[in-house]
């Protein structure tokens, strides 16, 4: 069926095509068409963008745990999805770690099987790197690709020892694929729970001092040189890693490297705060000191940071609401980054909308080598509309996501997610009551 | 001072009203405490400790209430110090020490707790593993929570007994040099007592090995050092913490005799401090590895009379929270 | 009677003055020596904190007319109170020492008290002494006795019969404690 959809109104942003203007976008069969100025609607139904808006190539998260199969209880490809293109996202790219490990073909189909049933955001699996995320034997790495997997981590621990990082990273090179790590050296990190601090220490907490993550990323820098090979840091939280990211990158090695909202908004001190030993600030790694957070939002803005990337780790409540030593780590993060994004790096003028939609469309689509990131003409139209100066509350209870583990209900943030679009179709659109 | 015309003439008279209620319902830690508070509870310790003192060493005052310890860790001394408190001030105690209890069933801690909940106990006294336990019953649970130890965090009556010890022998807390020697880093004692000297205006110096010194411990206040020599020189009060021997399996130190060469108290040690100090332990002691057996049994060592402290302090804290009970149940 | 001014400058009557306090004492510790027939056996104990006080005075006109010196001590009743824990509004009372350096048993226990109103508090002391001994027999002294009995006690010395309404309020102030000797009577009959 010929469908025909306008996009008028708005400021477009695209840079990866250096377009930033009021330009009108003319979909069809889920392509986008046209880009053009006042285009004339015809017989296309028209999307009105309200005045103020940004018009941005769908947004791109890609660190997500789907948790399906094996983890239904706390979130599935069809509840993730919905959460993702609630807070934006057209697209996600989910962690292999679930129920059993997405360590094989098999489990990529279904979790592709998944998505396109819930027909929301698109699903870009990641596979593991070695059999089980155990770190001692690779993972067929080719038969995964051929499956669908863009990436390849063993997320949730580190890949585990130098020589299997060192042989990843040549595969997965020959296969045109990143491999992604979760920098951290086992023996540093202990059975730590808290960042290694003045707060972890006044409420009795066993620390994770920054350096357990910075050593692995300096590991995983090196090889990378030594192979040149494509490594992308997940989850980057210390000072001491983005120095090593920096220095990486100005020697010409292919290291990448991404940051999720929370590690640019919080710090180790939320841990002390009126409520105390709050399981919902606990995440790996974990929140660390004011001088970490500061590096942070430098790298975003001078750009040695490539990516911002949630790390949406679903829990259910029942897992949180224990003991802080017991609780897992994690928090939920798709339906909050676009908030955050806007109020804490945007309007504290730290970053341009320009390189806001760079963080969380144009790079990730070029860090994993995906579709996206662009709003030229041919391309599928994966369209999120963004409004910069709508009020937003947090409320845990009505997130879509099945899990309402985040540190941020109740607040109150400046900007958000009007609509998103999915090859042409709208997804998800923001009423005048829920603002998201 | 009202003089409200219908108040009877046995309420308490101008004299007697002073700051007599604690702010919490719960005693979660030192750090929830003011100046005033602690005083109080000491205070109201000295009167406790005579009743111990009488053939018959039991009041009325908690009678017909409900205190339940629920210990996560074994501990002979401070379970039995509250249970006896809990019994002199006439209350209804039970003790659940984990072992046989559902936990051992994977039955989760809020559960526990609120099953017992279901039973209307009063108080609540819990000992557990995890830092931030009884924080999280006081947020989730109706019961007020005394806290008997959690994690690496606070230890609040241990630092209370020893604060009350001190002020028996000295007069006072602020101004004293305090030596707390150990290790630091994993010790709930050391917190509560740092922030309770340091409220009440102790020159407090603490000191272990380099590897057991907590991060951020220069913020906390407090002078630091890795040599006992400097923290001992001129102290008043000398408090050896406890080392657990298995600390040596994530190379914190690397045995038992260098720890004791490096950091235990020995007489010689001992002469550097000024000449009425006193020497306290929260127990139980290594003999020989963090205190010499001459210096725990000598003329200077006050431990046995940390542990009969104890029970006069629980019980002005078992006294002060239970009066708070029907004040509207705040946190 | 004469006036004395409170703190905040409004007139309370006052009912008697350091003189009569005086005599009062001295007619007391006359009665106890008749009555008791000596003091081989006799104690004093004074109810926190304004019998404490009277407590010693009384020791002192003892020792002036009989030569004998009584033993005194100090017994703090609020743990023993009947009304604790039932308030759900105020600051409690602060706990003080309980000071009874003798046994008191087979002794004739004299109980002082600066105010006998309900009986309430005589009732908790008897509690609190019986949990530290058991004495031959109790007798109450009290300064001042305002009536409005809520428990079958009765004083067997009183200093002055004080009629009063129960909205009033009688203060007894001692030197030791408040700088001056009187009792003054506060509020309107």
């Amino acid at each position: 069926m010929a469908n025909r959809l306008l996009v008028k109104g708005g400021r477009l942003v695209d840079p990866a095509n250096g377009v930033d203007g009021a330009f009108d976008l003319l979909i069809e069969d889920g392509v986008i068409r046209r880009v053009g100025r006042d285009l004339p609607a015809s017989d296309a139904a028209v999307f009105e963008v309200p005045a103020g808006c940004i018009v941005a190539p769908g947004l791109i998260d890609i660190h997500v745990h789907l948790r399906e199969p094996g983890q239904e209880h706390k979130e599935t490809v069809a509840t993730g999805t919905a959460s993702a293109v609630a807070g934006g996202f057209t697209a996600v790219a989910c962690m292999p770690n679930t129920e059993p490990v997405n360590d094989h073909a098999g489990i990529t189909e279904f979790i592709l099987k998944k998505a396109a049933e819930a027909r929301l955001a698109r699903v870009y699996p990641i596979g593991a790197v070695s059999l089980g995320s155990r770190g001692e034997q690779l993972a067929e790495l080719g038969e995964q690709k051929a499956a669908g997997c863009v990436a390849f981590s063993d997320d949730g621990r580190p890949v585990a020892t130098a020589l299997l990082m060192r042989r990843a990273l040549e595969y997965a090179g020959m296969l045109g694929v990143p491999v992604i790590d979760h920098c951290e050296d086992p023996s540093l990190k202990g059975d730590g729970v808290a960042h290694e601090g003045l707060f972890a220490s006044v409420l009795g907490l066993r620390g994770i001092p920054g350096v357990a993550e910075s050593l692995m990323v300096e590991r995983d820098v090196s090889l990378a040189e030594l192979t040149g090979a494509h490594v992308h840091i997940a989850h980057m939280s210390a000072r001491q890693s983005l120095r090593a990211v920096r220095a990486g990158k100005e020697r010409g090695v292919r290291v990448t490297c991404e940051v999720a909202p929370h590690h640019f908004t919080l710090t180790d001190e939320a841990l002390d705060g009126p409520v105390k030993y709050d399981t919902n600030l606990k995440m790996n790694p974990p929140l660390r000191e004011a001088a970490d957070r500061e590096a942070m939002l430098d790298g975003i803005a001078d750009g040695t940071v490539d990516v911002i990337a949630t790390d949406h780790a679903p829990h259910h409540a029942d897992e949180k609401m224990v003991e802080f030593d017991r609780a897992p780590f994690g928090i939920v993060g798709l339906e909050t980054a676009v908030p955050l994004v806007f109020d804490r790096l945007v309007h504290t003028g730290r970053i341009t909308i320009r390189r806001m939609i760079e963080l969380l469309s144009v790079n990730p689509a070029r860090v994993m080598n995906l579709p996206g990131g662009t709003l030229a003409e041919g391309t599928p139209a994966d369209v999120t509309i963004l409004d910069p100066a709508m009020p937003v509350t947090i409320r845990a209870a009505e997130l879509r996501s099945r899990s309402r583990n985040t540190p941020f209900d109740g607040w109150t943030l400046r900007g958000g997610v009007v609509s998103t679009l999915v090859g042409g179709r709208v997804v998800h659109a923001a009423t005048r009551e829920s603002h998201r | 001072m009202s003089t409200t015309a219908s108040r009877r003439q046995d309420a308490p008279s101008a004299g007697d009203l002073a700051p007599a209620s604690l702010r919490s319902r719960h005693l979660l830690g030192i750090a929830g405490l003011d100046a005033g508070e602690i005083t109080l509870i000491l205070d109201t310790a000295e009167a406790m400790k005579e009743i111990g003192t009488r053939s018959v060493k039991k009041v009325p005052t908690l009678r017909g209430r409900t205190v339940v310890n629920l210990f996560f860790e074994p501990s002979t001394r401070t379970r039995t110090s509250f249970e006896i408190a809990e019994k002199r001030l006439s209350a209804d105690t039970l003790s659940i020490a984990t072992a046989t209890s559902s936990v051992t069933k994977g039955e989760s801690l809020l559960d526990t707790v609120r099953t017992l909940e279901a039973m209307a106990p009063d108080m609540i006294v819990m000992r557990h593993a995890s830092s931030g336990a009884p924080h999280l019953l006081a947020r989730m649970c109706r019961s007020a929570i005394v806290n008997a130890g959690d994690g690496m965090h606070e230890h609040p009556t241990q630092a209370l007994l020893d604060a009350f010890t001190i002020r028996a022998h000295k007069g006072r807390l602020a101004g004293l040099k305090v030596a707390i020697v150990g290790d630091l880093m994993h010790s709930r004692v050391f917190r509560s007592n740092l922030i309770l000297l340091r409220t009440m205006g102790a020159d407090v110096w603490t000191c272990g090995p380099a590897t057991l010194l907590p991060p951020g411990l220069a913020q906390f206040g407090g002078r630091l050092t890795t040599s006992i020599d400097e923290a001992v020189e001129g102290a008043d009060v000398v408090m050896m913490l406890r080392i657990q021997q298995e600390r040596m399996h994530g190379h914190f130190f690397p045995s038992v005799r260098e720890y004791f060469s490096l950091f235990g108290l020995t007489p010689e040690r001992l002469r550097r401090a000024a000449g009425d100090v006193i020497v306290m332990h929260p127990g139980p002691m290594n003999r020989g590895v963090e205190i010499d057996s001459a210096v725990a049994d000598g003329p200077g060592s006050v431990i046995l009379e940390q542990v009969s402290n104890g029970v006069a302090v629980r019980m002005a804290v078992l006294y002060l929270l239970a009066g708070r009970e029907g004040q509207g149940g705040e946190a | 009677m004469t006036d004395a001014h409170a703190s905040t400058g409004v007139s309370m009557p006052q009912v008697m003055d350091a003189d009569r306090m005086s005599r009062a004492l001295t007619r007391i510790a006359h009665e106890i020596l008749e009555r008791n027939r000596g003091l081989d056996d006799v104690a004093l104990v004074g109810i926190r904190t304004r019998g404490v006080p009277l407590a010693r005075r009384l020791a002192r006109a003892l020792r002036e007319i009989n030569g004998d010196d009584v033993p005194t001590g100090a017994l703090d009743i609020t743990l023993y109170r009947d009304d604790l824990m039932r308030q759900p509004v105020g600051p409690q009372p602060v706990v003080r020492r309980t000071e009874i350096p003798f046994s008191i048993d087979d002794r004739r226990i004299l109980l002082v008290d600066d105010v006998l109103y309900t009986g309430r508090t005589i009732r908790a002391a008897l509690d609190a002494l019986i949990d530290f001994g058991r004495p031959r027999a109790i007798q109450l002294v009290v300064l001042v006795d305002r009536g409005h009995r809520e428990l079958p006690i009765r004083a067997d010395y009183v200093g002055k019969n004080l009629p009063t309404a129960p909205q009033q309020s009688v203060q007894v102030r001692l030197q030791e404690i408040d700088g001056a000797d009187d009792v003054v009577i506060e509020g309107e009959p």
